[in-house]
């Protein structure tokens, strides 16, 4: 006891003294982060190499081993399917969320009439396209007999259709074609998910500073010479941060979370569900490794 | 026609402005459209009557009003109730998130210690690993919680469940880990960081004590962030479903609520006549998540104008 006192009572360093207090108001974080991160962390990692019954008397745990996740890999038959599904999903539309979102951003920083009405329609999304709400709007009945009635879903492939057919002539590769038609097909995925990232870019374009456009203005650059020479370098290195934000953006719902859910609280079998949830974390964290390694190379700090 | 208005219109310059006005226009409209769109669709499905469903003439503008839609939904959502509870969740973790990553995402900032950075490379680590990872442990430890061992010893050797009650929210909250707060900590981080030094240290010389710099200080110089840390959370505890299914199954709030409205509505509606139509089941559900998302539109209304000013202030930018 009188050590604790004669602990407090030392004097201490201005350099000390912020160190102690830093640890103190980071503690809250870090007594969750051991409490509702760590130990789960770390137990949803024995459970995936373990076969996990619940009786009675509580969890008996069994260490078997990989077979988990030799199980769900081989054996269990939507996982692979929708895995793999997932995963694509997520590698086709992030690219396309990056590079719509700046594009709007660098719309929506331009001046015109009805700007404010524009960037608080584009924003509504942040609000709206998250959780519940999105997976009802993906059922609604209503929704399809509305689309069938007014032919709709017609018209909409008709347009693509078209563009299809007049970039195939015009001899672009035919796998970029699909892209951009697949593209047009989602554009409400696409922009219903781009709502933060337009306004992380956007932030980052209105924090460039105006003398490098007047500069280049006066060097008689062209809007878009100034785009590609002055905005694209200056807002890089958020391309990195809104690739992580649409990654983990998508984890709250997806088939494989849903999948994971559905062997976890329905079928009970803590063990395949926990390896099911490793392997898309593994997956993720290699494909979130992969981006930043090329992007980081490429982006450009101004400093 | 004179001179100078001539040169205008066949200047190139002129031309190449208007053309691009109005190509931006174009875009900005449809894409408006495609965003309001299944906002203004539920509306008109909304207050539309029953016999309008089929009705080939009606296609934005129903023929007969009624309000019997909002009606049916607010009695089978419980809907006053369901809004008391949800707004009670919502503003309650709010206000514990912001808190509790506003402490941490000043100490990493600006007092650093022995260990902070890897404490903060731990704070970028609970933003990757999806939260379907840790759901299943979680699930367990909630269901009999003992806080390391400490809570048996008070209560007679048993632990407590904490499901289907606020507070694994609370705790959570309270810990700054609930769902996303690493993004809050980050965003804290980031702004604090943006803050001059010089500030910090005039607080310092006139004898201020480092709570006294936090929270009178520094903490009415982060109100754009602390804006945007709470309307995110805000939002996404409403439309949270991942947590809120798990964790309060019988609760009423308003995500459980929706999720299970087409089950109630066929039970509330069966005893009135039969089988019921699958579309007319639909329309009513519809006018549900109009109703749940319509407390979200209202505030953004008001609040939306300081939320773009203050993200773009926040420094989410770095």
């Amino acid at each position: 006891m009188k050590m604790v006192f004669q602990w407090i009572g030392k004097r201490r360093s201005y350099e000390q003294q912020k160190a102690i207090w830093g640890f103190i108001y980071v503690l809250p974080w870090l007594i969750g982060f051991i409490l509702f991160f760590l130990i789960p962390f770390i137990q949803s990692f024995r459970f995936s190499l373990s076969k996990v019954e619940s009786q009675t008397s509580g969890i008996e745990i069994e260490f078997v081993g990989l077979d988990n996740y030799l199980y769900a890999l081989t054996v269990h038959t939507s996982f692979n399917r929708t895995f793999v599904e997932s995963i694509l999903n997520m590698v086709v539309n992030v690219p396309l969320i990056i590079i719509f979102s700046m594009f709007l951003a660098a719309l929506l920083n331009q001046r015109f009439r009805g700007r404010g009405l524009a960037r608080a329609i584009f924003f509504l999304p942040v609000i709206l396209a998250s959780g519940v709400i999105a997976s009802l709007e993906a059922s609604s009945l209503v929704e399809a007999l509305n689309n069938e009635s007014d032919n709709g879903r017609f018209i909409h492939a008709l347009g693509s259709f078209e563009l299809e057919r007049m970039m195939l002539e015009a001899g672009v590769s035919e796998s970029i074609v699909l892209y951009l038609t697949g593209a047009v097909d989602r554009i409400y995925d696409i922009v219903s998910q781009s709502g933060v990232q337009i306004l992380i870019f956007l932030a980052g374009i209105q924090s460039i500073s105006t003398h490098l456009y007047e500069a280049a203005k006066i060097e008689g650059a062209t809007g878009y010479e100034a785009f590609w020479k002055i905005t694209f370098p200056m807002v890089s290195p958020l391309i990195l941060v809104n690739v992580v934000y649409t990654v983990i953006d998508s984890f709250a719902s997806n088939a494989v979370t849903d999948l994971v859910r559905e062997v976890g609280f329905s079928n009970f079998n803590f063990g395949l569900s926990s390896a099911m949830a490793w392997i898309y974390f593994l997956a993720v964290s290699l494909i979130l490794a992969i981006t930043m390694w090329l992007i980081s190379r490429r982006v450009f700090y101004y400093e | 026609m004179s001179g100078t208005a001539l040169t205008r219109l066949l200047s190139l310059y002129y031309w190449k402005r208007w053309l691009w006005a109005f190509v931006r226009f174009i875009l900005i409209v449809g894409l408006s459209f495609v965003i309001l769109y299944p906002i203004l669709k539920k509306i008109s499905t909304a207050i539309k009557d029953r016999t309008d469903l089929y009705s080939p003439i009606v296609v934005w503008i129903p023929e007969n009003l009624s309000l019997d839609n909002f009606m049916y939904a607010i009695r089978t959502m419980d809907y006053w109730n369901t809004l008391l509870n949800t707004s009670f969740l919502a503003s309650m973790t709010t206000v514990l998130t912001a808190c509790s990553c506003a402490l941490a995402g000043y100490g990493f900032a600006r007092l650093k210690f022995k260990g902070s950075n890897l404490l903060f490379a731990c704070v970028i680590l609970t933003i990757l690993v999806p939260p379907t990872t840790i759901l299943i442990p979680m699930y367990l430890n909630l269901k009999d919680f003992t806080l390391l061992g400490l809570i048996p010893l008070f209560n007679g050797g048993r632990s407590v469940n904490l499901l289907n009650t606020y507070w694994p929210f609370i705790l959570t909250s309270i810990f700054g880990i609930s769902y996303k707060a690493g993004l809050f900590i980050f965003i804290f981080r980031q702004f604090f960081r943006g803050i001059p030094k010089e500030v910090e240290e005039a607080a310092y010389v006139d004898g201020a004590n480092v709570t006294r710099t936090f929270t009178w200080i520094m903490l009415p110089n982060a109100i754009p962030a602390i804006l945007t840390v709470c309307l995110f959370s805000f939002v996404w505890q409403w439309n949270d479903s991942f947590f809120t299914t798990t964790y309060l199954t019988s609760a009423k709030v308003m995500s459980t609520q929706l999720s299970s409205l087409p089950f109630n509505l066929q039970i509330a509606l069966s005893g009135t006549a039969g089988r019921q139509d699958p579309f007319y089941l639909d329309m009513v559900q519809d006018t549900g998540t109009l109703l749940a998302i319509l407390p979200l539109i209202l505030i953004y209304l008001f609040v939306q104008r300081y939320f773009v000013e203050s993200v773009e202030r926040t420094g989410v930018v770095g």
